[in-house]
């Protein structure tokens, strides 16, 4: 069995061999007999509609490179009339009234969107059991064994995995699409902050919040990425530069490319298995010609702990709207309205969330600011110097996407540090605000895949893009599909 | 550092959360865990160093004072657990 890529379908429906109605259908059947657990809600009809609306362009002549594919959303973003839960029972009715800019940029270059995928509540996870709406299954789980996919994009990474779409869209504030990315075989990028608009992405931690693609090959995440990205005067913190075609310098050789090797990611805590994965994925570079030199992060220890001060404090404050009044749940019986309020939230809103939100409270709460949270902003600035630094003497950076491989179902849910630790390599970047991506590097001797970790300065994502797109064209980890995909006709039929 | 329980209840007053007398401890022990992760930052002298918001430093845009969205009341309000003429309804807050 082979993996679909955005690029073949794209070609294929260029070609006329197949149509968006009947690719958006064949997917559409494949998830309706799927047991991943992988999408929250899937709306045929309207993705029907916008396949029969992207056949009806493309007879017109119209192209666009995705003009017809079908893909799956996370559903963090709204869509104007779909449900859109962010993984919480306090939103469980909630039909959004408005759709999110990356999406809606996305169907104006003729995405079809195929459903919602399953995440951690409002992306406060690594293993998508925060989930209201059950866990996800990782398409590489061996029989007997549940995995979890990683998370908090969990669903978005499991469903394009299982095959059930070509390709999906996550959100990253610390790790969320790379370090599931990592856990089920598929290249993630998370794009410098502020690239894709955040406007009807329901927030977690507005500094840090990102959207990107999760897709099988790099190529396919410059398309993707092609089609998500661009200013939005509605979010405030979107960046006004000039727009970029991501598979321009996929091709360019990176003979001479220079690769730091942060001596920090690869201390204590990394399984040694991943360690000699990731030299083997860095050996590959050197073949390639590039130059590789150990360099130092040395505050890249302080990211965890700055991290879980500033994410929950912007989590506290962003999930204050969730009050019962003007959307979602609200609580059956109450005696008055601050009544009213916490019976909605306590019921509306899981452990990890509500852990989440106290801490928040807590380190803004009054005496605690400048110790809290502005310590965290203050080490956030020493993090990102750090990186400053070293790019001044490399290209990209590379290590492990995460620590270890795909845990079972249960198995850290008692332990929310231990949970966290799943991030440790993911979230530096994130604090920075720099673009990064997890690609495919092999498997360890249990057959579960691991990802290698490249992170570039400020708005490199054509380079970040160009060096994950040399490495799979001289290795073939990304091509290996789950023994939990769906059988394939698309291929056949195209 | 340990939270007792008096401090978890505080915390989920200020959040508008209730937390069962049941689960306090399990809440002060966890939180009480993510506050110990998180002093590891008291280590690291910070004195001279401007906090960071944006990473490209980067101040909110301002626009000019139109208009650019339209009325979408009855659209907004029909997603409302309560509403009626055109308002949310609420418990009563003043007698």
């Amino acid at each position: 069995m082979t993996i679909i890529t955005l690029a073949q379908l794209s070609a294929d429906l260029d070609a006329g061999k197949v149509s968006s109605t009947e690719l958006t259908q064949e997917y559409l059947q494949r998830i309706d007999a799927s047991e991943h657990n992988a999408f929250i809600s899937v709306d045929q009809e309207l993705a029907l509609t916008r396949a029969k609306d992207a056949d009806a362009k493309r007879a017109n002549g119209e192209s666009s490179p995705l003009l017809g594919v079908p893909i799956a959303q996370k559903d963090i973003f709204c869509i104007d009339g779909t449900q859109t839960t962010c993984g919480s029972k306090i939103l469980e009715n909630f039909i959004a009234p408005y759709t999110a800019t990356v999406v809606s940029n996305m169907h104006d270059h003729g995405v079809v969107s195929l459903g919602k995928t399953n995440m951690d509540e409002f992306a406060m996870g690594s293993s998508n059991e925060t989930s209201h709406y059950g866990n996800v299954v990782n398409p590489w789980s061996s029989k007997g064994a549940t995995l979890v996919p990683g998370g908090s994009s969990g669903g978005s990474a499991a469903a394009v995995s299982a095959q059930l779409a070509p390709a999906a869209t996550g959100t990253d504030t610390g790790g969320s699409i790379r370090q599931p990315a990592a856990f089920c075989n598929l290249t993630g990028i998370k794009p410098s902050y502020g690239r894709c608009s955040r406007y009807g992405m329901i927030a977690f931690a507005s500094s840090l919040d990102q959207a990107g693609p999760m897709t099988h090959t790099a190529e396919d995440a410059a398309m993707l990425l092609n089609t998500m990205v661009g200013f939005d005067s509605k979010d405030s913190t979107s960046l006004d530069v000039p727009a970029e075609d991501y598979t321009t310098q996929l091709n360019d050789s990176i003979e001479g490319l220079n690769i730091g090797l942060p001596k920090e990611f690869f201390g204590e805590g990394l399984k040694p298995e991943i360690a000699t994965l990731i030299e083997r994925a860095v050996k590959e570079y050197e073949s390639l010609g590039a130059n590789i030199k150990e360099v130092s992060l040395p505050n890249s220890h302080l990211a965890l702990p700055s991290y879980y001060v500033i994410a929950p404090a912007e989590a506290s404050s962003n999930l204050s709207r969730f009050d019962g009044v003007r959307y979602g749940y609200r609580t059956e019986e109450y005696t008055d309205l601050v009544d009213m309020y916490t019976k909605t939230r306590s019921e509306g809103f899981g452990d990890e969330v509500k852990r989440r939100i106290m801490i928040g409270a807590y380190a803004l709460s009054s005496g605690y600011y400048d110790a809290y949270y502005s310590k965290a902003q203050k080490l956030r600035r020493l993090i990102a110097n750090d990186f400053n630094d070293v790019f001044k003497e490399c290209d990209v950076l590379m290590g492990p996407t995460t620590p270890s491989t795909a845990f079972s179902a249960g198995s850290n849910s008692d332990d929310p540090v231990a949970m966290y630790l799943n991030d440790i390599y993911t979230i530096p970047a994130n604090l920075a605000g720099l673009p990064a991506a997890s690609i495919q590097a092999g498997f360890t001797s249990a057959g579960l895949p691991i990802g290698l970790h490249i992170i570039a300065p400020y708005l490199q994502e054509s380079k970040l893009l160009n060096v994950a797109h040399q490495y799979q064209k001289v290795t073939d980890w990304h091509t290996l599909s789950a023994p939990g995909a769906s059988a394939h006709n698309v291929g056949e039929k195209a | 550092m340990a939270l007792d329980n008096e401090t978890v209840h505080i915390i989920a007053r200020l959040a508008r959360l209730n937390i069962d007398d049941s689960e306090l401890e399990k809440y002060g022990s966890e939180l009480s865990n993510i506050l110990n992760l998180v002093e590891q930052m008291e280590a690291v002298d910070t004195s001279g160093v401007e906090p960071m918001t944006h990473p490209f430093d980067a101040t909110l845009r301002m626009r000019a004072d139109e208009i650019s969205e339209g009325n979408q009341r009855e659209k907004f309000q029909a997603i409302a657990p309560s509403s009626e003429n055109g308002l949310y309804l609420v418990p009563k807050v003043i007698d």
